[in-house]
């Protein structure tokens, strides 16, 4: 390892801490404006516009907007309790993400709705985050995190493990937003060297465990004031779909922690996918020169590398959880 | 608080700031796709483009040191990555990195920081964005301010309470003393949405949200938004063919 | 004359089973300033949430003759004009014109006739000049006015007010006490403040444990339930 690169991880830390301070937020997983590829942002926006305005749909539940107050006072609560400390020793702390116990509260649509909503405020009145990567950070983390958060609670919320579920929940949703960031940034060729991804990996696992542990705790606290607050976890229907949902969870979650943190593991999958070695080269350097030609056929190969394969994983387990579903006649 | 100091940047009265939402947003779209797209002559780009965003400033009135400073937060993220950039022997990556990021968000400043958040609400209504969406927005920016005046009171409380347990090396109890915390904080929220609720109710609230303002886009705001177009994907054409 | 307001046997309880209200009788006539006065958790706060609908409790509450059901709910909200007692809840708009004309908006009045109905209310309550403002740039006393023009705005006929002058200082609670002492409408007002009642109120009712235990005229009711600080003062000066 570079001697150059021994001093990156306690000013990681140092730079975190920085940026907490600096934007009132604590959580570096906002992805800025000039980091992702053009194919890659532009493939999230697209996609995130639909899933938006889905959820928007979903929490809204005909012309209703009564709830709307509801939904911008508890954003606000998220921003404000990112403010609260949790000692964990060692003179550092942790703080709420909050994707999870949105879901727990307010149930998942509307928690969709409102971590949106809080990732736009960032990106346009605390320039955390970009505008460009807002669907991104969207997807990443209104969708696909906290949707993570939301399955544990979802198919063992009810029973004697609920306590397990809802810190399972804390720890995926931070894990998959934060490993869907890392993904997109790898894909768009950022560099990382391993050190420094086996250090951020690191980091992941250390955020993801505080939410769960406080997620918990707040739970926990809050079912002492009023246990109202807290959704019923339903389980009619569906419990097939959700249960294979975990299972691809996994599955990615794991597949792509794995490619990281051996990068020349995403070599060979570039290899397996058919990229021609000028598009290797690409990847590794995609602010070299983009001709128009070239672009288009690049796009869908490294879309195919990294992304649109988790997005296979998933897409294959819904079609699978939708079969059983119907076969056991739910 | 930054989004105190945002409000009151954006009330000004400059020609920009005069300008319909719907203008600035697309002048704003068109300047970060040009950029985040731009690859070749970049440096003398990244020039043009800087002082195209300070004139901005000027033209709108506004604090352009302090405006600058504020762009700046998004650089302790960026140097992380820049630096491992530079340490694999990558520097004009690194370099690029910081211009874009820094001047991406630079932009979006200038575009808050000449509309008001309602009107930029508005603005994106007429866009497509989802209404339900947008007055989330708008009522999560209302009481952000509210809600995070109790956390700090909150905080200010706890810190005069506690203070002996400074030595011990894993804080149990403090870490449940914090869940409590938020858990009132929670609970208090969900009294003023309740509040709010109610009040909406009180004056005849009927589940939808009636509108108040209409923007209208006059021709002064289609000769920007056409001017916009214009000079920042004209400089980058001439200085690429120039190249 | 007839009652703006009848209320007759009205009992409510919470889901918990809390019993809130016992059996209240009141009513407000055209013109009366009625104080509430009572403990904290008396049910005064309870009471008045059945006068607009936001609660719905056993026993009848009839509003300038309609009995408050759901399909008067809407007529009733515009005669009764409640102001709560926390203004942040109220002002929920980005701008104060934009809260004065939310009411008038939901009446089914267009664009511009909410508009002129707002900046009406606010040159009557003294805020014409914050129409752009954002309630938080507001002090506690301007951000009262603002939610009573918001009232003043749907023009009703009575005013409903829970505790005006918590969070004011001196000079904003007789500024306050100036304006309300002007508006015509007839009010109701929920106090803590005997100098409040006093000045305004031209009755007083008693609540205990839900129900009301002592009506008549301010000073009479202050004095039967010593609501005020005469014991004290005399005490301080009986120390001198």
């Amino acid at each position: 390892m570079p001697p150059g690169l021994v001093g990156v991880a306690p000013s990681l830390v140092w730079w975190h801490e920085y940026f907490n301070r600096a934007t009132l937020e604590g959580v570096p997983m906002h992805i800025p404006d000039g980091f992702l590829a053009t194919p890659v942002w532009a493939a999230l926006d697209v996609t995130a516009v639909p899933a938006v305005g889905y959820l928007a749909r979903r929490a809204q539940r005909g012309l209703e907007q009564s709830k709307v107050p509801l939904l911008g006072v508890m954003g606000a609560f998220v921003f404000a309790a990112q403010m609260i400390n949790f000692p964990v020793g060692l003179g550092t702390s942790g703080h709420l993400v909050g994707a999870a116990l949105l879901a727990y509260t307010l149930g998942p649509a509307a928690a969709g709705v409102v971590l949106t909503a809080i990732l736009a405020v960032q990106a346009l009145v605390f320039q955390d985050g970009g505008i460009l990567s807002l669907g991104a950070n969207i997807i990443n983390m209104a969708v696909a995190g906290m949707l993570a958060g939301y399955l544990p609670f979802r198919l063992w919320g009810k029973g004697r493990r609920r306590r397990e579920a809802i810190f399972l929940g804390g720890v995926l949703s931070v894990l998959t937003s934060a490993l869907l960031a890392l993904s997109e940034l790898l894909l768009s060729g950022v560099a990382m060297p391993a050190a420094v991804l086996r250090i951020s990996l690191g980091l992941f696992v250390v955020s993801a465990v505080l939410e769960g542990a406080i997620t918990l705790a707040i739970m926990q606290a809050l079912e002492s004031i009023n246990p109202d607050f807290i959704r019923d976890p339903q389980s009619h229907g569906g419990r097939a779909f959700s249960l294979v949902g975990m299972a691809a969870l996994f599955v990615a979650v794991i597949g792509v922690a794995f490619a990281s943190t051996h990068p020349d593991g995403i070599q060979k999958l570039a290899d397996a996918t058919g990229i021609a070695s000028r598009a290797k080269a690409l990847i590794a350097a995609p602010m070299a020169d983009y001709q128009l030609g070239v672009w288009r056929s690049i796009w869908l190969r490294k879309a195919g590398a990294g992304l649109a394969g988790l997005g296979l994983i998933f897409g294959a387990c819904l079609v699978c959880g939708r079969l059983l579903a119907r076969q056991r006649g739910t | 608080m930054h989004h105190v100091v945002l409000d009151r940047w954006s009330r000004g009265s400059s020609p920009l700031h005069r300008r319909d939402a719907r203008a600035k947003i697309v002048a704003a779209l068109v300047f970060l796709i040009v950029l985040a797209t731009a690859h070749r002559s970049f440096i003398p780009l990244a020039f043009a483009y800087f002082a195209i965003l300070i004139a901005a400033g000027f033209v709108a009135g506004l604090p352009v040191f302090a405006v600058l400073k504020r762009a700046a937060v998004v650089l302790p993220f960026t140097a992380v990555f820049a630096a491992i950039s530079v340490a694999a022997g990558e520097p004009m990556r690194a370099a690029v990195l910081v211009v874009k990021s820094y001047l991406s968000a630079l932009a979006v400043l200038i575009l808050v920081s000449t509309t008001p958040l309602p009107e930029l609400l508005r603005g994106l209504e007429c866009m497509g964005v989802p209404r339900y969406l947008l007055m989330v927005i708008q009522f999560l920016h209302r009481y952000l301010f509210v809600i995070s005046e109790e956390a700090q009171h909150m905080c200010v409380a706890a810190q005069t309470k506690s203070g002996s347990m400074r030595r011990s090396l894993f804080h149990g109890s403090r870490f449940n003393a914090a869940a409590g915390a938020l858990s009132v904080l929670f609970a208090r929220s969900y009294g003023h949405a309740e509040g709010v609720y109610q009040a909406m109710l009180a004056r005849g609230f009927q589940g939808h949200f009636r509108t108040f303002a209409n923007p209208v886009f006059r021709k002064a705001d289609a000769v920007f938004v056409l001017a916009a177009l214009a000079v920042l994907a004209g400089v980058r054409l001439v200085l690429e063919v120039w190249s | 004359m007839q009652a703006l307001i009848d209320v007759r046997d009205l009992h409510f309880q919470y889901d918990d089973g809390t019993v809130a209200l016992s059996g209240v009788d009141f009513q407000l006539f055209p013109g009366e300033t009625v104080a509430v006065l009572g403990a904290n958790g008396s049910g005064k706060t309870t009471f008045v949430l059945h006068l607009n609908g936001l609660l719905k409790g056993n026993g009848s509450v009839t509003v300038c003759g309609m009995p408050v059901e759901r399909d008067t709910l809407t007529a009733v909200r515009q005669k009764v004009g409640l102001i709560f007692q926390d203004s942040d809840n109220q002002l929920f708009m980005p701008t104060v014109i934009e809260d004065v004309a939310f009411g008038p908006l939901n009446l089914g009045l267009d664009r511009h006739e909410a508009a002129v109905r707002a900046r009406t209310a606010l040159h009557e309550v003294g805020m014409a000049h914050a129409c752009e403002k954002a309630p938080y740039h507001l002090s506690a006393g301007e951000k009262k006015r603002v939610a009573i023009a918001g009232i003043l705005a749907m023009r009703p006929e009575i005013l409903v007010l829970d505790e005006p002058t918590t969070f004011l200082d001196p000079p904003g609670q007789n500024a306050l006490l100036e304006l309300l002492d002007r508006l015509p409408q007839a009010k109701i007002l929920v106090t803590h403040d005997v100098d409040c009642a006093r000045v305004l109120a031209n009755r007083a009712v008693f609540f205990d444990k839900g129900r009301i235990t002592g009506e008549g005229s301010v000073e009479e009711v202050i004095g039967r339930f010593n609501w005020d600080r005469t014991a004290l003062k005399r005490q301080a000066t009986s120390r001198l």
